[in-house]
């Protein structure tokens, strides 16, 4: 493996941060595996730099999009009783949320 | 007689004709599942209810003299990652543990207006990401060929309830070969249409630029029939294509590949695949030369790098796709005790909801979105993406389909690749340049391994839209193999209910 593929080691402290950005709490435990797990497989995959020169231009998605409108027509949907069948936490016909904001 | 062994169009010609019901069908088919499924564990939810309630509408219309469809009546396994209305739908996963979704998916809705009877939903690696339905929150299959080895995955417990005869019909979502790699280790046939043709409305998204959902069965014929019941343009799915589906079943019964230019895949052969693998693939190559095909050798050479770019686009997808998991609208919520933030809750639930694999990816595609790294990790997979499908435009000049092993190995030991995530990854080798281009591909049976006697698959990749290719050529060379082996490969497989 060439230099340019190998990246930088990943510490603890990124998995943390990477973590803190994915809203998931990692345990010690689980702090400690990735970061050595996830060093590994950026090795691995970092091989895609190889081939990717400035004079490819980068896909997104296998066939061409373009975007579809629909007629703006009111169609049957689900019942707020439907929408709200599967909340953890309901009041008034809508989902009920832990607070947003802190107290102070 | 038809059996629960039978092919599902040899069970619709019976339904048809009146000499079986499809209560009698489903019935029996439960009646398999109580005896095997302790075993395999290919399901998780049994909708006897609901399944009965189907068949016996489905008789009642029959019995009217009403028009049904080719497949009405006969039972299916439907992949829990697929949202059925009113049913438990977990992806495997303990954060939508509970979770009813209030809609069907678009398959679902097709399915149902087939007549087709869904008896349950099927064990999967939580949210489709694994090789081997070990990742699945809600324990392992195991494979009906020998129980201490994995059935494949994502859609393990989908084909593994194929091979253990508890469904003749099954649907599989496939991002990165989870429906053709099950295959292949369980001995049945499995299609990842191209991108588009299935919609995707409803199918509980992974990796959307990759993710397409397909039909499994236990023969091709079987497979082509299920395509084009789930098959076709959506207007809820904007990637869906306006285009008429591709005629597979017509081209599954031509049996005839006099003239068709196969094109063997130099990337995706040697180095790492097991001999008995190979020795089943260049046999199968030679039935095809034998009914007429003519074998030409092309090179991808960008194939070298399509995992490396899977690993960093799939990932980079979900951690964006799970995001929806936030304890608020549905599925589990942990710690809401009154005193922590809506923050703090969805770290907590997040963080219990989702199992080692998928933390792992989501993890690993936020480091590969994240400013300074984003050019160098997800835009370079984005252009190796780009090589992949020239690779494939190049190779479809010199081919009208191309060919390899479907997937490298037999079926693995349960456990064997518990802390090497790399080793597990390499399952997906064969099957990964397929989803980056959005072509179609199919496996289906080529053998048994001489090594351990452990099916082995054979992979067919057409054009896009060209999907009847794969068909064309696997029912011909299913029918080839058959007439060597003389009974259905799945006839070696152990009876499981024997001992039950």
């Amino acid at each position: 493996m060439d230099a340019m593929s190998s990246p930088t080691g990943i510490s603890r402290e990124d998995v943390a941060h990477l973590a803190k950005l994915a809203r998931i709490d990692l345990d010690n435990s689980e702090l400690d595996h990735m970061a050595k797990e996830l060093e590994v497989i950026l090795g691995a995959v970092a091989k895609v730099q190889e081939v990717a020169g400035a004079d490819v231009l980068p896909t997104s998605h296998p066939i061409p999009l373009t975007n579809v409108y629909r007629d703006d027509v009111v169609k049957p949907s689900l019942t707020p009783q439907e929408a709200l069948s599967g909340a953890p936490a309901q009041s008034e016909d809508r989902f009920k949320v832990p607070q947003i904001l802190g107290e102070e | 007689m038809i059996t629960i062994r039978s092919d599902a169009s040899e069970m619709a010609e019976a339904l048809a004709a009146g000499t079986i019901t499809s209560v009698s069908l489903t019935e029996q088919h439960f009646e398999q599942i109580a005896k095997v499924d302790g075993a395999v564990h290919a399901f998780l939810f049994l909708d006897h209810e609901g399944a009965l309630e189907q068949a016996r509408a489905v008789d009642a219309k029959r019995v009217n003299g009403e028009t049904l469809s080719p497949l009405a009546g006969v039972p299916l396994a439907l992949k829990d990652v697929m949202a059925q209305k009113g049913v438990p739908t977990t992806c495997g996963s303990k954060i939508l543990e509970g979770w009813r979704p209030p809609y069907d998916a678009t398959v679902v809705t097709r399915l149902k207006e087939a007549g087709i009877v869904i008896l349950g939903k099927t064990n999967m690696d939580e949210f489709a990401m694994g090789s081997s339905t070990e990742n699945s929150a809600y324990g392992t299959t195991h494979n009906p060929w020998d129980l201490t080895k994995i059935p494949g995955g994502s859609g393990g417990g989908s084909s593994a309830a194929l091979a253990a005869f508890e469904a003749p019909l099954a649907i599989g979502t496939d991002t990165g070969g989870s429906i053709r790699q099950p295959a292949a280790v369980t001995g049945t046939v499995g299609v990842k249409p191209t991108y588009g043709g299935v919609s995707r409305y409803g199918l509980i998204a992974f990796s959307s630029s990759l993710d397409q959902a397909g039909p499994c069965a236990r023969t091709v014929l079987d497979t082509a029939m299920l395509h084009e019941v789930i098959a076709g343009h959506d207007e809820r799915d904007s990637t869906s294509i306006n285009l008429p589906v591709p005629q597979v079943v017509k081209a599954a019964k031509k049996l005839d590949v006099k003239g068709l230019k196969i094109g063997v895949v130099k990337e995706l052969q040697g180095e790492g695949f097991q001999d008995g693998v190979l020795n089943r693939f260049n046999e199968a190559l030679e039935d095809l030369v034998n009914a007429g095909a003519e074998l030409v050798h092309v090179s991808c050479p960008s194939f070298d790098y399509a995992l490396a770019a899977y690993y960093l686009i799939a990932p980079s997808e979900c951690s964006s796709n799970l995001a929806r998991f936030d304890s608020m609208r549905y599925g589990i919520r942990i710690g809401d005790d009154g005193t922590r933030s809506a923050e703090e809750v969805m770290n907590m639930t997040r963080h219990a909801g989702f199992g080692p694999e998928v933390k792992r990816r989501i993890i690993l595609g936020t480091y590969a979105l994240s400013s300074g790294y984003y050019d160098a990790y997800y835009g370079s997979a984005q252009k190796v993406r780009t090589l992949l499908i020239q690779d494939f435009s190049a190779a479809f000049l010199k081919a009208d389909v191309l060919v390899s092993p479907t997937s490298p190995t037999t079926a693995f030991a349960i456990g064997q690749n518990d802390n090497n995530p790399l080793a597990m990854y390499l399952n997906d080798i064969a099957t990964i340049p397929a989803n980056m281009a959005g072509i179609g591909a199919m496996s289906l049976p080529s053998g048994l391994a001489d090594e351990d006697g452990l099916p082995t698959g054979f992979h067919i990749m057409s054009p896009a839209m060209k999907d009847d290719l794969m068909y064309q050529v696997g029912g011909t060379l299913e029918a080839a193999l058959l007439s060597k082996w003389g009974a259905p490969l799945l006839s070696k497989a152990p009876d499981l209910a024997v001992n039950s």
